[in-house]
């Protein structure tokens, strides 16, 4: 038996990969990424003219469960990257077709952005991940690599392949890093993703981020869910009194902070009383001096 | 690393099976795919010389054989190779303890592997001191898995009168030289393009069936 060397081997494995997609509207185009559930292909879908993302999951003898890939297909929201469709593939592996996203992952876009842009965005993942738990579906595997955003700004949330109805997430799937001590049990729920959502945003956050944007990592990612925000819309409404220099509920902040931060809101009129008290200051020393 | 579908579950029903001669098969089967991921891993893992690795291949398979280790193997838990490395590491562990040499297995006779193939492997493709012991196992035993595909899809191939088919493949996918295209592999094998796009989407398609094939059912 020969010996496949390490170039070989992976050549292999992309051939095991690729998608058979003989019998469907898709041609394949190339190997985008390949992550823990499966690898992502760029397809031309020869009915529409279009390309797409086609995403195969690795598990051979998965079938696909349609009711749940009808549920996915109904998560239209602005934020979310839907599935437009799919099927299994002749070998038995499923697969799911969403659109094809341009732009740069949120991990590598927030290195060019400023801590309000990137909370900005960050507030938008909350905002489409709040539309799915409001429609029951949790997306377990929420990432930096699962956020792209966009050419125009649009910031989507992708791959839904895991995703669930919230109360029939038993099995264990996602990604160690980002997952929530409950969801490494198999118990995953809306409050899971709010776990994830909290890791996320301490890794794409800037050096010395300001102690109440840390103090919300830290409440998102309590290790007892009941500690967390009671949603993803909470924790962008923490964001969002940070954004608006109001207190943030999840940092118990001191007389200093306080005053700073009151300082901050009401820079002009500070501003004045400042100039005020210099003026008062000159003058007094022009009298007595 | 992406997961890999785990070993067929009909061979591990073999190795449980009344019958001794098919469980004989079962093992044989089992030990073919995975000695070479077990002696490579002692190796590494465990820093064993040649000799001591190969006693404790040896030793480890025959003693499974015996004492029925993967009857236990429940796939709800884990992956097979999984269970099978930390069925291996506690083997290890004893006999090192032990600090005995090993106790072949029940009139079974080992059976006969091809250390020096394994070395020479070693010695071609060497492996990071700070590599993962798991991801390496699981590398190896893939390695294993896709060369073990390649020798059927040659045979497969040969039987049914396209070797033509395996050779483009193996250009292609196997030996790939830098900035080699179907054009290129057309003008070498005297056939057009899409006639080498169709013999690869073939061969590929019989590739991937036969990795299925021996990886789940």
């Amino acid at each position: 038996m020969r010996f496949l060397d390490d170039q070989a081997l992976e050549r292999l494995r992309g051939v095991c990969d690729a998608p058979d997609l003989a019998g469907t509207r898709y041609e394949l185009r190339e190997l985008l990424g390949r992550g823990g559930m499966g690898a992502v292909f760029r397809v031309y879908d020869r009915e529409l003219e279009r390309e797409a993302a086609l995403k195969v999951l690795d598990d051979l003898g998965a079938a696909v469960e349609l009711d749940e890939a009808r549920l996915l297909a109904k998560l239209e929201h602005p934020g979310i990257v839907p599935v437009h469709d799919a099927g299994t593939l002749p070998d038995g592996r499923a697969y799911f077709v969403m659109k094809l996203v341009r732009g740069a992952r949120l991990d590598a876009w927030a290195k060019t952005a400023s801590l309000s842009q990137l909370l900005r965005a960050f507030q938008k993942i909350c905002e489409a991940v709040a539309f799915a738990h409001n429609r029951a579906i949790v997306h377990r595997d929420l990432k930096p690599s699962n956020v792209m955003v966009g050419e125009f700004g649009e910031v989507l949330t992708l791959d839904w392949g895991i995703a669930q109805v919230a109360h029939a997430a038993t099995d264990v799937a996602g990604t160690p890093r980002y997952m929530a001590p409950e969801q490494a049990r198999g118990e995953a729920d809306a409050r899971s993703d709010v776990y994830s959502l909290g890791a996320m945003l301490r890794e794409v956050l800037p050096a010395n981020p300001p102690a109440p944007v840390r103090s919300i990592c830290v409440k998102a990612m309590s290790e007892e869910p009941q500690q967390r925000y009671g949603g993803a819309m909470e924790l962008y409404e923490d964001l969002a009194r940070f954004l608006d220099r109001e207190r943030v509920t999840a940092h118990p902040e001191d007389a200093y902070e306080k005053t700073l931060r009151l300082a901050g809101n009401h820079r002009v009129l500070v501003g004045l009383v400042l100039a005020y008290l210099v003026m008062r200051a000159v003058l007094i020393v022009w009298k007595f001096g | 690393m992406a997961e890999f579908p785990s070993t067929r579950r009909s061979v591990l029903f073999a190795t449980r099976s009344e019958d001794s001669a098919e469980r004989r098969l079962g093992y044989e089967r089992l030990i073919g795919d995975y000695w070479k991921p077990v002696y490579k891993y002692v190796r590494i893992k465990w820093r064993a010389d040649e000799d001591e690795a190969q006693d404790l291949t040896q030793g480890f398979f025959a003693r499974a054989m015996e004492k029925h280790f993967f009857d236990s193997f429940d796939p709800s838990k884990a992956a097979f190779r999984t269970f099978l490395r930390t069925c291996l590491d506690g083997f290890v562990q004893n006999q090192r303890k032990a600090a005995s040499r090993l106790k072949r297995g029940g009139g079974l006779a080992p059976v006969s592997l091809d250390f020096e193939s394994a070395e020479g492997e070693l010695r071609i493709q060497p492996v990071s001191p700070d590599a993962d012991p798991e991801q390496f196992f699981h590398r190896e035993w893939l390695r294993g898995v896709m060369a073990a595909s390649v020798e059927e899809l040659k045979a497969h191939c040969d039987e049914r009168g396209k070797p033509l088919h395996f050779a483009l493949f193996s250009r292609y996918d196997l030996d790939r030289e830098e900035g080699v295209s179907y054009e290129a592999l057309g003008r070498e094998f005297g056939l057009t393009a899409v006639t080498v796009t169709n013999h690869l989407a073939w061969v590929r398609r019989e590739f991937r069936r036969i990795v299925r094939e021996r990886t789940s059912e």
